[in-house]
């Protein structure tokens, strides 16, 4: 009856939130008298993953899993809840993860919360903490069926050391060819860039950068910090930058360790999807912006003389505390 | 092609939120509901297949009565009829089953969901409605292109995209992405006015497990004041020293 957890990897590597996962299922495990067992696919270094607490990995080598497939994935994935007798299932908020995990409730008949924040409160009944409307709140939400499943927001939990010695066995899920209905044909991805769901910094620009030729000192600021690029809406609306860049509550939510919005005034809904970030930092010529209200760090003053410093004094910085 | 699109009834974006009864229910006092943006984009999408390759597009919703100016905005936009299941949407496995029945009865070749209803953010009624009725499912879709059974649908990863390719019958979380924001429709008149003669069919709930309740809500705590600094050097020290995040 252990706790089961879905180890994300890329090209055979874990993701950092592998290691949040594990360590978050690490801990429910130990409130529930339990161990974790991961399951991955086609990761190298599987070993890793008892640094983190887990004390089983299912390794599923399966060539016809190297691209993801979220409806074989989620089939495989309920065949090994079965196999180890699971009733509770961690999972992150990737976007490959958020896409397979409602297929895994349907397969199980289980319960599903998403964007969970923190361990359960309890486990019987099993209740957790979680945000809602869009990050202007939180549920404390129970659920009610035999199966669990729990999504763990980004960044929410981090990764915790908690070794122990993790044996791995070789899992083989009865796939078949119903389970690849539906099936990549291309990935568009910039291979080794920070994305927004999983980069520790995100630097954010608005309509107050004028227009997309303003963007290089954005994308220069974003590599000094090794930070992933994201914009407002009007900004991806206008075209001055692509739909994927747009974050809020209708575009994609931040939790990065460190925001910073320049040239965004700060709009309800653009706050509701980026004020799970820990630290925020704004740069607007406007005082009165109302994103002041909900930062941490700010400077009144011309992105357009704000930027350009920020990144030499950085690039400082960066070569001091390299 | 029929086509279903699953309309979830939210608050306005714009919208405060508050608790009430002991911070165990939303407080709905004062605030708008319009249609979930994520719908949105996907009737508008529907709106396409209905006018370029002959669909027919009913949309759905869980939810009471109070829901029913949101379902008449989704006729006055353009589709042709409505069905309200007459239940209290409190739990996505509940919602899922709901529209499952509807689908079987109504046979859907298409449904059209969101990526997540803004309000709960459960993020997955359509994958559940898809495993319970063994269809195939693309969340985070941009971009959906049918030729006959044939499918071609590009879906939002993180930090791209991936083209896929499946078969009705299907069923998708869209977003943002699946039609530029200047397509958009706000109902004219004469939409209004047609959308009152269309018909709204309210069914009773079939008997389905609830999977999760949500026993207490809480606002976040409030935030500190800005710490204003007028030097970069000055940011870097404290994103430094005392932010711990660079
Ligand atoms: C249904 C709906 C959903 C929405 N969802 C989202 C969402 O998910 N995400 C989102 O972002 N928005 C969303 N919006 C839009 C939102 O309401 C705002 O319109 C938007 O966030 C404003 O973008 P902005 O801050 O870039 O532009 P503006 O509001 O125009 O702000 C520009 C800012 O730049 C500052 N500025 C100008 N010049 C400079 C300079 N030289 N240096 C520094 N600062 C400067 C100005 O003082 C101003 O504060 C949504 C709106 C609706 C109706
Ligand atoms: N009460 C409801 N009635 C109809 N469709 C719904 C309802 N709730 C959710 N949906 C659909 O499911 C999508 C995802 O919602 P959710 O799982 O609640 O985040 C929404 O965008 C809608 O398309």
């Amino acid at each position: 009856m252990s706790v089961l957890v879905y180890t994300e990897s890329e090209n055979g590597k874990f993701k950092k939130n592998a290691f949040e996962v594990a360590s978050y299922a690490n801990a429910v495990a130990k409130q529930m008298g339990t161990s974790a067992t991961a399951i991955s696919f086609n990761a190298e270094g599987n070993s890793d993953l008892g640094t983190y607490g887990v004390s089983k990995v299912l390794n599923v080598s399966n060539n016809s899993l190297k691209t993801f497939n979220a409806k074989a994935f989620a089939n495989a994935i309920a065949e090994a809840a079965e196999k180890e007798g699971a009733k509770v299932i961690i999972l992150s908020s990737s976007a490959d993860t958020k896409f397979l995990a409602p297929l895994l409730a349907g397969k199980l008949g289980a319960g599903y919360v998403p964007n969970v924040v923190a361990v359960p409160e309890n486990t019987s009944p099993f209740t957790v903490r979680r945000t809602a409307f869009s990050n202007k709140g939180f549920a404390h939400t129970e659920i009610n069926l035999d199966i669990k499943i729990v999504g763990v927001s980004n960044n929410a939990y981090g990764a915790h050391e908690n070794s122990v010695s993790a044996s791995i066995e070789d899992f083989r899920p009865s796939l078949g060819e119903s389970d690849f209905s539906t099936n990549s044909v291309e990935i568009d991805k910039v291979l080794g860039k920070a994305t927004i769901a999983d980069a520790d910094i995100v630097v954010s620009g608005g309509r107050g950068l004028k227009g997309p030729e303003n963007w290089g000192m954005i994308e220069e600021l974003a590599e000094v910090l090794g930070a992933a690029t994201a914009c407002s809406k009007p900004v991806s609306d206008l075209g001055w930058r692509p739909h994927g860049e747009h974050v809020g509550q209708t575009g994609k939510p931040v939790a990065s360790n460190l925001y910073i919005a320049i040239g965004i005034s700060g709009a309800i809904q653009h706050l509701a999807g980026v004020s799970s970030s820990k630290v925020k930092v704004v740069i607007n010529t406007d005082p009165e912006a109302p994103f002041f209200k909900a930062a941490d760090y700010g400077i009144v003053g011309d992105a357009f003389e704000v930027v350009p410093q920020l990144i030499e004094k950085l690039k400082v910085f960066k070569a001091q505390n390299a | 092609m029929k086509i279903l699109v699953c309309i979830s009834n939210v608050p306005d974006t714009t919208s405060k939120i508050n608790f009430t009864d002991g911070d165990t229910k939303f407080d709905s006092n004062g605030v708008q509901f319009v249609i979930n943006p994520n719908d949105e984009f996907g009737l508008t999408r529907a709106m396409w297949f209905k006018e370029k390759q002959g669909a027919s597009v009913h949309v759905a919703t869980v939810g009471g009565p109070s829901t029913e100016p949101t379902i008449r905005k989704a006729l006055a936009i353009g589709a042709d009829e409505a069905v309200r299941v007459n239940a209290v949407p409190t739990d996505g496995f509940f919602v899922a089953q709901q529209l499952a029945d509807v689908v079987k009865k109504g046979g859907y070749d298409l449904i059209i969901g969101g990526r997540e209803s803004i309000d709960y953010n459960g993020g997955m009624v359509p994958g559940i409605l898809a495993s319970l009725l063994d269809m195939n499912f693309v969340n985070t879709c941009i971009g959906l292109e049918i030729e006959g059974n044939n499918v071609t649908a590009i879906r939002e990863i993180d930090g791209g995209k991936e083209k896929i390719s499946t078969t009705l019958p299907l069923v998708i979380g869209g977003q943002k992405g699946l039609v530029e924001e200047s397509e958009l429709r706000i109902p004219n008149m004469r939409g209004i006015m047609m959308a009152r003669k269309k018909a709204l069919h309210v069914v009773e709930p079939i008997v389905a497990t609830k999977a999760t309740q949500d026993t207490k809500f809480e606002k976040p705590a409030a935030k500190g004041a800005v710490k204003l600094v007028d030097n970069v050097d000055d940011l870097i020290h404290l994103l430094h020293n005392e932010a711990k995040a660079i």
